[in-house]
């Protein structure tokens, strides 16, 4: 009986409360004003978007560039591992776009965590990320290529310096459209018919990571990191890497993977030594 | 030198009152009105065939709408809404090879192209044929809207998917399809035949809390697309859920209760709690699959499934709310502006 008393009670102050909210003048205000913070609310849930449309930030400033003394140039080499149960390695399908299936006679795995031999960890992306001060160094003039493949990016992951030309490819007989995702530089999105012209593409500012993806072809993507000197390597399929030409000093040297993060170690290079920087990653630490 | 086409010059007689309306209910103090008014009021003019052939091409101008809301659920779904990077074109061409994501993006782009149309030839055939003022008012405010939704669908592309322009286009096109369910059901024989009315207590109760559920299934379907968009705000989408599950059910609670007899509001109130607890299980259902898709290295299926089928019956849940509020003040003498669509019949005491 109490309980059906209680429940009468609830209901009866429901209907009050509602009756109160309900005046129509009351409604049409709760409900503009409850629209515009929502829509306010999800412009702010989403990921800040800097590009064409976003705020800029300054561009990177340009000095002196420093010349590498070979003679006294250190190197930094190391392993990237990967500690606990391997992951299944997660099939793409493709059998959505024919011209892409057909490019293809085995199954084709994703690339976001490749655990090879001796549990080496391949597609980690390690650069000298504190040491070099306000140094300026001579920007490559080669440009570096990324390849769309087998509708895959060739490679996966890879490092450009603040400057140096993007230059990117279509060997498919379909269509892509690249699309980076930067934060900190603009935003593009291109078209790229088969037997397109390669395009040229540059980024003025530092980036750890700008993510790349083909929204025609969701499973593709790749990650670039953008920094303002030519000391990063990305590490093979062995797990291992090489840093080279990098004036004596102290340095710390970060790993970042697309799903494990980032791991950073200090390390001092005498001229012309070389030391072994080795990173591990652990399984736990798999972020979404 | 613009002529104005002839609109209910033809006084007809009185149409016979439809028997699934009205009732008493014993207790409640019910009088019952008489509805006998004249055609010419309700905007009947003598061509019938007309109206109803107005009203099956609203009909279906709602119902590409509903496959338009669910072709935009597909493109966000298969997350290809970048997957064409120009507009108004489609790489450079009216029809890009289809392929992977382009196949979402330019069939939403083809489909929003004809219904666009659709209204465009609904407005002004309201505008040419229909005699009631608020009427033809609502078919040029849903061609405002569907062109308004077609810039903003491009400025999503321009900008990049900005969360905002995204959560407006999603909004915007719930709003679009309430203009043409509206649309659909003020051009009805059924609508603008003349109705038996009930004067019961509670009945201004009933209509505001009709038109609350309403508004409030609408917000959170603007929490549902903040959530779509932004991948954040799932705690506010579930307390809107359990609100508007509490407001149906108060809402049909009162239909079962004191209106049982009233067919044209039992019917959407049971329509309206069949596919709330349709959204229910939909809305769980896609919580969980996106949870145990979050390693995936593209859409499933399954997900772009059931996600799809949430916001296709969620935009069915609002419509069908607003359908049984429009009924209750259509079938629910109270004065007010939304009798203008009916063009209020004459009440004669029995």
């Amino acid at each position: 009986m109490e309980g059906k008393a209680s429940l009468v009670n609830t209901h009866k102050i429901l209907m009050k409360g509602l009756e109160t909210i309900m005046n129509p003048k009351k409604f049409a205000l709760l409900f503009v004003t409850l629209t515009m913070m929502l829509i306010l609310y999800a412009c702010g849930g989403g990921e800040q978007k800097t590009g064409e449309t976003g705020e800029q930030k300054a561009p990177e400033t340009t000095g002196p560039v420093t010349q590498i003394d070979s003679a006294t140039a250190a190197t930094i080499t190391g392993k990237v591992t990967y500690e606990g149960e391997k992951p299944k390695p997660i099939q793409i399908r493709m059998d959505a776009e024919a011209a892409c299936a057909a490019l293809h006679k085995e199954p084709v795995y994703a690339q976001q965590v490749v655990v090879n031999g001796n549990n080496a960890l391949q597609y980690v992306f390690v650069y000298v990320k504190e040491g070099l001060g306000d140094k300026n160094f001579e920007i490559s003039k080669e440009p570096v290529v990324l390849d769309q493949k087998g509708c895959m990016y060739h490679p996966h992951v890879f490092g450009v310096q603040t400057g140096q030309h993007l230059k990117v490819l279509n060997s498919d007989p379909t269509t892509h459209n690249i699309h980076p995702v930067p934060a900190n530089n603009r935003e593009w999105n291109k078209s790229m018919s088969p037997g397109v012209t390669p395009l040229e593409q540059t980024f003025p500012r530092e980036e750890i990571m700008i993510p790349v993806k083909c929204n025609v072809h969701p499973w593709m993507k790749s990650y670039i990191g953008v920094v303002k000197h030519p000391f990063f390597a990305v590490s093979k399929e062995d797990g291992t890497f090489e840093i080279k030409g990098l004036p004596p000093g102290d340095y710390t040297i970060e790993a970042w993977h697309e799903k494990l993060g980032t791991s950073t170690q200090k390390v001092t290079v005498g001229p012309k030594e070389t030391k072994s920087v080795d990173f591990t990653f652990k399984a736990a630490a798999v972020i979404s | 030198m613009v002529t104005e086409a002839p609109r209910n010059t033809n006084p007809s007689p009185p149409a016979p009152l439809p028997g699934g309306e009205g009732g008493q209910r014993p207790g409640e103090g019910i009088a019952r009105l008489n509805a006998s008014f004249c055609c010419s009021e309700l905007g009947i003019n003598s061509s019938v065939s007309g109206a109803t052939w107005l009203h099956r091409f609203a009909l279906v101008a709602t119902f590409c709408t509903f496959v338009l809301i669910i072709a935009g659920a597909l493109v966000t779904g298969n997350e290809a809404g970048l997957a064409v990077p120009d507009w108004p074109l489609s790489y450079g061409s009216l029809m890009p090879p289809m392929v992977g994501g382009i196949r979402y993006e330019h069939g939403h782009r083809m489909i929003a192209g004809f219904v666009g149309l659709l209204t465009t030839v609904l407005a002004f055939w309201l505008w040419r044929r229909e005699s009631r003022r608020s009427v033809r008012m609502l078919g040029f405010i849903a061609l405002g809207a569907v062109v308004a939704q077609g810039i903003l669908g491009g400025i999503t592309v321009l900008f990049f998917l900005p969360t905002i322009i995204s959560v407006s286009h999603a909004c915007l096109a719930q709003a679009f399809f309430c203009l043409m369910v509206s649309l659909t059901l003020v051009t009805s024989p059924g609508w603008r035949q003349g109705v038996r009315q009930l004067e019961a207590r509670g009945n201004s109760f009933f209509q505001r809390l009709c038109a609350f559920t309403t508004g409030f299934i609408y917000l959170q379907l603007i929490l549902g697309a903040a959530l779509r968009h932004s991948r954040s705000g799932i705690v506010f989408h579930l307390v809107g859920a359990l609100v508007v599950t509490v407001l149906v059910m108060l809402v049909v609670t009162r239909v079962l209760r004191y209106y049982p007899d009233v067919s044209s509001l039992f019917r959407a109130a049971l329509v309206l709690s069949i596919l709330l607890l349709a959204q229910l299980f939909l809305g769980m259902g896609s919580y969980l699959m996106r949870l145990a898709a979050r390693q995936d290295v593209q859409p499933a299926l399954a997900m772009v499934t059931i996600t799809t089928a949430h916001v296709a019956v969620g935009a069915l849940v609002l419509v069908t709310s607003l359908i049984l509020t429009l009924q209750s003040y259509r079938v629910l003498p109270q004065a007010n502006k939304m009798r203008r669509f009916s063009a209020a019949p004459q009440k004669v005491a029995l």
